[in-house]
């Protein structure tokens, strides 16, 4: 057992930190923030280049060969740097073309995915459990649907269409989430048995994706407000000298730190109950993060003009989006046997 | 990455978990802060240490395996898995052997562990005093040269087992005008029955005397039960709380079939929705313990060190004890209050208030965590 990074994987971290420290990635969410998708755009090529997103697709598909815990890495690192965009759902995507493909219905794949995974086509997906909404619809280039997976009719499957549009865009708690619903029809890409387990697929690797996602979220915002801490001085020293402030720091790494294992053991095994029980509890470590570094902040965290806040409002629609921990904690029992 | 056994390790467990089959009592052992629990106790770790699974990670020539630590956490799994008792030696074999391994003499080694890990002598940690608890460098029981050893006298408290155990061991004064309060510390270990000793059992919340106050007036221990050099005792003991708070005390198996033990309740009792979140949270939290100490232990094996994040594994394994017993307790209704029941829910929730107290409180090992590991200044406790 080696339950560790390898040396390869730490050094493809390390690169995207680099390539991603050297982005000002606040510029680009801020753009992206306000429906200017040009600098984020420019980002998602070089996270392309660097493979970011032919981490869930085969070899055989020209992906780097389904790497869940690269996929992990390098979704904690888009969290650390609070990338924007629809992240997530093309991980989602990549997964559900690739296994259609596998499941005997390549045509979705090949039409697709060469774009998706050299990020000259951005893609967003939306499933059922999401509620209707899509995320950052007006940004992407191909708006995936699937419909009918829950509560169809007896005897129909699920459907794969690419949505012919889509309505107003919503603002979501983190501006740089934006959000619509895609328009009802469009082109029908596939259908039936192979498409629900493809779609299973999906979900999982999204689980995946989003818990690993608000790992990094937590991390960098629980580095922001110790650095803070430690400068800030009320009654004549610094507020990190405050046990009450150590123990709510303490108690955030606490979950960081036991949040971070299961992610990482969730990419190995790609068992429901494992990616369930590690996104509820990135999930929670994320928001627990996030009320601390705004208490901690104080007044000056609760601004939109401190970069805090790219991480901040992140948290909580990251926390509950792909599986609130509710309904995360409900399949980790499902699943137990 | 990988969480792939190698095949010694599912060797090891597959033998671990037939013996176990074979061998864990069909009843629960009485409990064993009775005299009667802490006897029968005594035979079961004696029936351990004949199948050598008592201190598997210690070398052979001891009575252990010599199993690294992936192979020690194997077995724990299947211990705790197999419904087996609570560990009577626990003590000795997860605090003081350690510290052996690290500051003992060979001879000490030969002497002091074959008999800890067959049970015929039972150790008691002797390290509070009534002024000293979490300030543990505060102690004022004292050491004084003698001819061939040293008189101990003084008094400790809240020392665990002491109340039927053999021997103790614990760190005393040897240098009152040391300029600083963790200078001039001895560490040894003594006879609980020697001349001088005296042993006053206290109840504990639950009404037993697990632990005990010790009254020590002038009692001789010779130079060959002093561990390392005297006057080190301080750093000395710093490396056993370390394992104290670590693993070696509540190893991830313990919480994984506790949590089984859980779902198991949680589903007889008609999976009580009220209560699914808390279950779903002692599943996620003793996997998240489980593999938290893979990764703790895959840097350990790949030669680093276990340091402040000793003190992260005792503030989660101390609460999660107590919310898993909660959890327990409230699917059981008014039957929880039933102290002593056969399933020992309500005993296992007494026993796990006291996770946060002791080992170094929690307070103790948050500021631990804050100065060391998140590099937040010293300030006023």
């Amino acid at each position: 057992m080696r339950f560790l990074p390898t040396a390869e994987q730490r050094d493809f971290t390390r690169s995207l930190d680099a390539l991603l420290t050297a982005s000002d990635t606040p510029s680009a969410v801020r753009a992206w923030s306000a429906g200017d998708h040009g600098p984020g755009r420019t980002l998602w090529a070089r996270l392309a280049d660097a493979g970011v997103f032919a981490l869930a697709a085969p070899e055989t598909q020209d992906g780097m060969g389904r790497l869940p815990v690269e996929l992990a890495l390098a979704h904690r690192e888009l969290g650390r740097h609070a990338v924007p965009g629809p992240l997530v759902e093309t991980a989602a995507a990549t997964a559900l073309l690739s296994h259609l493909a596998d499941a005997g219905d390549p045509a979705p794949a090949k039409r697709l995915l060469p774009g998706l995974l050299t990020g000259e086509t951005v893609v967003t997906l939306g499933v059922p459990e999401g509620g209707g909404y899509v995320l950052d619809a007006e940004g992407a280039d191909v708006v995936l649907v699937v419909t009918g997976a829950d509560g169809a009719a007896p005897g129909s499957g699920p459907e794969l269409r690419l949505a012919p549009g889509h309505g107003p865009v919503h603002p979501s708690l983190d501006p740089a989430r934006r959000l619509a619903r895609p328009d009802p029809g469009g082109e029908l890409l596939a259908a039936g048995p192979p498409l629900a387990g493809a779609v299973g697929c999906a979900v999982r690797w999204a689980r995946l994706a989003a818990a690993a996602q608000a790992v990094g979220v937590a991390e960098e915002l629980l580095r922001r407000t110790v650095a803070y801490v430690k400068q800030r001085t009320q009654f004549g020293v610094p507020i990190g000298s405050f046990q009450a402030v150590k123990h709510r720091l303490a108690d955030t790494l606490l979950a960081v730190e036991f949040a971070r294992p299961l992610v990482y053991g969730a990419a190995l095994t790609l068992a429901p109950g494992d990616l369930a029980a590690a996104k509820a509890a990135a999930g929670e470590a994320a928001y627990t993060a996030a009320r601390a570094a705004l208490q901690l902040h104080g007044a000056i965290g609760y601004t939109e003009e401190l970069d805090l806040s790219l991480w901040l409002r992140k948290a909580r629609p990251l926390r509950d989006a792909w599986g609130t921990p509710a309904r995360c904690r409900a399949e980790v029992l499902a699943a137990y046997v | 990455m990988d969480l792939n056994h190698t095949a010694e390790e599912d060797a090891l467990r597959t033998e671990a978990r037939e013996w176990l089959a074979a061998h864990v009592p069909a009843a629960p052992l009485p409990s064993l802060e009775t005299a009667e629990g802490f006897a029968a106790h005594r035979e079961w770790e004696a029936e351990l240490y004949a199948g050598r699974w008592s201190a598997v990670s210690w070398p052979e020539r001891f009575g252990g395996r010599g199993a690294d630590i992936f192979g020690w956490l194997a077995f724990e799994e299947e211990y705790w898995a197999a419904g087996a008792p609570g560990r009577v030696s626990q003590n000795g074999i997860s605090l003081l052997a350690p510290t052996l391994f690290d500051h003992g003499s060979e001879e000490q080694r030969a002497r002091v562990l074959p008999d800890m890990a067959s049970g015929a002598v039972v150790w008691a940690q002797a390290w509070s005093e009534p002024e000293a608890g979490s300030d543990l460098a505060s102690l004022r029981s004292r050491a004084v040269r003698a001819d061939g050893g040293w008189l101990l006298s003084g008094q400790k408290t809240w020392s665990s087992r002491a109340a039927f155990a053999d021997r103790a061991f614990g760190i005393f004064r040897t240098e009152p005008a040391a300029p600083r309060p963790h200078q001039g510390l001895t560490y040894l270990m003594f006879d609980l029955r020697a001349p001088g000793v005296t042993v006053r059992p206290i109840g504990r919340l639950d009404g037993r005397p697990a632990f005990a106050e010790l009254f020590l007036d002038k009692v001789f221990v010779p130079d060959e039960d002093v561990i390392g050099e005297p006057g080190q005792g301080w750093r000395i003991a710093m490396s056993t709380t370390g394992n104290e708070r670590g693993l070696t005390l509540r190893s991830p198996g313990r919480f994984l079939a506790a949590a089984d033990r859980l779902v198991r309740l949680w589903r007889e009792r008609g999976e009580d929705r009220g209560a699914s979140d808390r279950v779903a949270d002692a599943v996620i939290g003793a996997r998240a313990y489980q593999l938290f100490t893979y990764a703790g232990a895959s840097r350990f094996a790949a030669g680093g060190e276990m340091g402040a994040e000793s003190s992260l594994n005792k503030l989660f394994w101390s609460e999660y004890d107590i919310e898993l017993h909660e959890t327990a307790l409230e699917l059981l209704g008014p039957e929880g209050e039933l102290s002593r029941s056969p399933d020992g829910w309500a005993e296992g929730y007494v026993f796990a208030l006291a996770g946060p107290v002791y080992a170094g409180t929690n307070e103790i090992q948050r500021d631990i965590v804050a100065e060391r590991l998140l590099g937040l200044p010293k300030g006023r406790r």
